[in-house]
């Protein structure tokens, strides 16, 4: 029972990661690809460690995998606010889908 | 003082939880680690350490963390059938987007919800007059005041009860 939600949480997870791929490579611009990669590869690794837990039961590997979970949710969107915080600063334009953009009209000046 | 002892005892925690093990020998290195970081960097992480100790604070994190789990999972779902859509249907751009919250906490928490919610991503923070910058995979409306109660509505007045 335990091992059948296990693997059924890191084929889930495995999913959203290989989706967070696709977007890497299919959408246009820097912004575009942190918002696929940080949502998708979030959930789909977290999905994975739930699975381990499962796996493993509540004891040393279990436990160790729900902190890992949680230091993702915290770290993750923080490196992709410096990202693209950092990309901005730096030069990168928006594509040319772009429908508005009103950084560029205050918090550079 | 108090300060320091709450990271402290919060520092102890991840520790029995990462080691899960109470052989004296931990125990006896947790407390020394926990201590020697409590002492170094009580000052930096806690800033009001009067907000630990009110219940209601926690019972308000606790209903926040459901609603947040599933924001986040309605977010990747969406983002991922934008991906496999084979038209790629975005319509990207940045607003701004002006918060309540003032507290560092506040608004670190406010801008990850919000990077971990539909569509949206968090570039840059003003925190002298509150506002957000927006990266939009979607953008439904230009007008700040509409975008505010879209993006943040959910999430804004809970994290104001947290740690406000």
């Amino acid at each position: 029972m335990n091992e059948t939600l296990g693997l059924i949480f890191i084929s889930i997870g495995l999913v959203f990661d290989l989706i967070g791929c696709f977007g890497l490579l299919r959408m246009p611009d820097v912004y575009n690809r942190l918002q696929a990669t940080t949502k998708c590869v979030t959930l789909g690794t977290s999905s994975i460690l739930l699975g381990v837990l499962f796996f493993k039961g509540f004891g040393p590997t279990g436990i160790k995998a729900i902190l890992v979970g949680v230091f993702l949710l915290l770290t993750a969107p923080v490196a992709a606010h410096a990202l693209a915080r950092g990309a901005y600063r730096s030069g990168v334009k928006l594509c040319e889908k772009s429908v508005c953009d009103d950084y560029a009209k205050d918090a550079l000046s | 003082m108090r300060n320091r002892l709450i990271l402290f005892l919060f520092g102890l925690g991840l520790w029995f939880l990462l080691s899960w093990s109470l052989d004296w020998q931990h125990v006896l290195v947790g407390i020394a680690v926990s201590a020697f970081v409590a002492f170094l960097t009580g000052d930096m992480f806690v800033k009001r350490p009067g907000h630990f100790l009110s219940p209601k604070r926690y019972l308000w994190f606790f209903y926040f963390i459901p609603l947040f789990l599933w924001e986040c999972l309605k977010a990747n779902i969406d983002v991922a059938l934008r991906i496999l859509n084979p038209r790629l249907k975005i319509n990207p751009g940045i607003v701004k987007i002006k918060t309540k919250l003032t507290s560092d906490t506040g608004l670190t928490f406010l801008a990850n919800s919000i990077t971990l919610t539909p569509g949206t991503l968090c570039v840059d923070i003003n925190p002298e007059k509150g506002l957000l910058y927006i990266h939009w995979i979607d953008v439904k409306t230009q007008k700040s005041e509409d975008a505010a109660r879209i993006i943040a509505g959910k999430f804004e007045s809970i994290l104001g009860r947290i740690f406000e």
